[in-house]
């Protein structure tokens, strides 16, 4: 557990000794911004019944955001220290490989959830202003950032496991990117799906990350939802470690 | 401390380490030596346990580096090769974190960083950031981490690679001063390096080891036919007959040298020092003298004689 909050402790201080740190955090500032601008305009024109939440949700910034900035905050986790060489002396000391794992898993989740820190800003800006009370429901807010942690450990577990695979960062984005769009890409594929029969369209179901965090946003915490991300987090972490062990298979 | 026996590791298709084996023991200081490719870094991941063998084993202090990895890897510092470091971490700060990955507790670890530190020559540089220090002084970093643990075996891949006459000798220094309290294990492909630092020395070559002895016993074995060069002023054919007739001169030859001398090179009959008698005849004789030196042959020569390519490996 020590080595564990010292491996923490390095990676997190490595996202923010890194210009790529501060570049990561202003691209989603921006981001978030943005969706902000359109989401006042929308205010202004029109009410609208819709939780702020859910507006943001629909701007689609959310997913450009995910898509584009997990596999660069997790490109680094592994690529870079097995170019760098330092894979050898890290692992060389008394670390086991699930520590390292989880360690840098941990601070890339711990990372992103800062980055996304700016909307909690914009909606309490949307809450000072607003005429009516109920305007922001914490309720929505929360499940909103349990939509947000939830995704990011998905894609980021996913970003994780392409970086244990290469030495090279950019490979690692890109294999994480294109695993990021393959599963945007089912998501699109189960919204067609209206009324699912058989099992492969059950399972094509479960991918709908639309709906799930459309849900989230609304306030509504699905168990299933949840359960789907907890597992392919999972998944993905396993076979990272399992990447990470096979370094010592004869 | 360290026993290897019949290590073998093959990459895909290729055999870096062939059937190797050695012991080192407790307190010595060995030196790996061989050309680059002869399987000197292989055999250290191996033993820092960074990677497994295809087959043999190897022990370090009684543990199996494969099945107690963790129990192994406690007891040895690794400086792979390069010295990978963290560029934007600061030192003191770098090997803090080291010594907490090794184990040492957060009382501890301070007093060993102290310590290292003053050892390898760090203390003034401690607030400063890794990537902007000199290579030498990231090489002492490297050492200090590869120590600060204080562990029982030390192994240093090519540690003073890269570095400048006086840096060199600062690393050699710190390395010597390392016998006896820990075992320490060095690859290097500089010769003076091992005749320097090493109380035995491994000579390594296409995956395999070739030699294994001190480095004075390597030049002993070599020393059959070691010369005595001397520079006289005298006539020429004066030398060569005087040469031609000591009856413990085997072979000789005189070349002209700067000026009025000549070079003589003269081997002995039988391993005996001519330099006295050299002297006396030049002193007899009024010769100028003004070299007389026996040549040893260094470990250089013992080095390409034994890792001259086989007509197996030309082929």
């Amino acid at each position: 557990m020590r080595i564990y909050w010292t491996l923490l402790r390095r990676e997190l201080s490595a996202f923010f000794f890194s210009w790529m740190g501060y570049v990561i955090i202003a691209a989603v500032t921006l981001l978030t911004g943005l969706s902000f601008v359109v989401l006042v305009q929308n205010l202004g024109t029109d009410p609208s019944p819709m939780p702020v939440t859910e507006m943001f949700y629909l701007s689609f910034y959310f997913w450009l955001t995910l898509l584009l900035v997990s596999p660069v905050i997790s490109m680094r986790l592994f690529a870079l220290e097995k170019a760098a060489g330092t894979f050898e002396t890290l692992m060389t000391t008394a670390v086991s490989d699930l520590q390292v794992v989880l360690a840098k898993f941990t601070a890339a989740v711990v990372f992103y959830m800062i980055a996304w820190l700016p909307l909690l800003v914009c909606l309490f800006i949307i809450r000072r202003y607003a005429q009516q009370g109920g305007a922001l429901d914490p309720g929505t807010v929360y499940g909103m950032f349990l939509g947000i942690f939830l995704t990011g450990c998905l894609f980021l577990s996913l970003g994780c496991f392409a970086s244990s695979l290469t030495r090279n960062q950019m490979t690692a984005a890109t294999l994480s990117f294109a695993g990021g769009v393959g599963l945007f890409s089912l998501a699109y594929l189960a919204r067609k799906i209206s009324d699912p029969v058989g099992w492969q369209a059950q399972v094509l179901a479960s991918f709908n990350l639309f709906e799930q965090m459309h849900d989230f946003a609304r306030g509504v915490v699905d168990t299933r939802a949840v359960i789907f991300y907890a597992s392919a987090t999972f998944l993905c972490l396993f076979l990272t470690l399992r990447v990470v062990e096979s370094r010592r298979w004869k | 401390m360290i026993e290897v026996s019949n290590l073998t590791k093959r990459y895909a298709g290729r055999t870096a380490v062939d059937d190797i084996s050695f012991t080192v023991a407790a307190g010595e200081i060995v030196g790996l030596l061989g050309p680059n490719g002869a399987g000197k870094s292989t055999t250290m991941r191996v033993l820092s346990g960074f990677m497994p063998a295809t087959s043999g084993t190897v022990r370090v202090a009684g543990f199996d580096v494969y099945h107690d990895s963790e129990e192994t890897r406690r007891r040895i510092g690794y400086m792979p090769e390069n010295n990978p470091l963290y560029p934007e971490m600061r030192v003191r700060e770098y090997l803090k974190f080291r010594a907490r990955l090794k184990g040492l507790g957060w009382r501890h670890s301070r007093k060993r960083v102290t310590t290292v530190m003053e050892q390898c020559g760090l203390a003034d540089v401690g607030r400063r950031v890794i990537g902007q220090l000199s290579k030498g002084y990231k090489q002492r970093v490297g050492l200090a981490d590869a120590l600060v643990h204080d562990p029982e075996l030390i192994i240093l891949d090519e540690p003073t690679i890269g570095l400048d006459p006086q840096q060199i000798r600062s690393v050699r220094a710190l390395i010597k001063s390392l016998a006896g309290k820990h075992t320490v294990l060095i690859s290097t492909h500089i010769l003076p390096e091992v005749e320097m630092m090493c109380g035995r020395v491994l000579i390594m070559f296409d995956g395999r080891v070739l030699a294994s002895d001190t480095p004075a016993n390597l030049q002993r074995r070599m020393a059959g036919g070691s010369q005595v060069i001397a520079e006289i002023a005298a006539p020429l054919a004066v030398l060569r007959s005087v040469w031609e007739n000591l009856p413990e001169v085997a072979q000789f030859d005189v070349a002209p040298g700067e000026g009025e001398y000549f070079r003589c090179a003269l081997t002995p009959r039988d391993g005996r020092d001519l330099r006295p008698l050299i002297f006396s005849l030049a002193r007899e004789n009024g010769w100028g003298l003004r070299e007389l030196t026996r040549s040893r042959h260094s470990l250089e020569d013992i080095y390409i004689q034994v890792t001259k390519p086989t007509t197996e490996a030309i082929e």
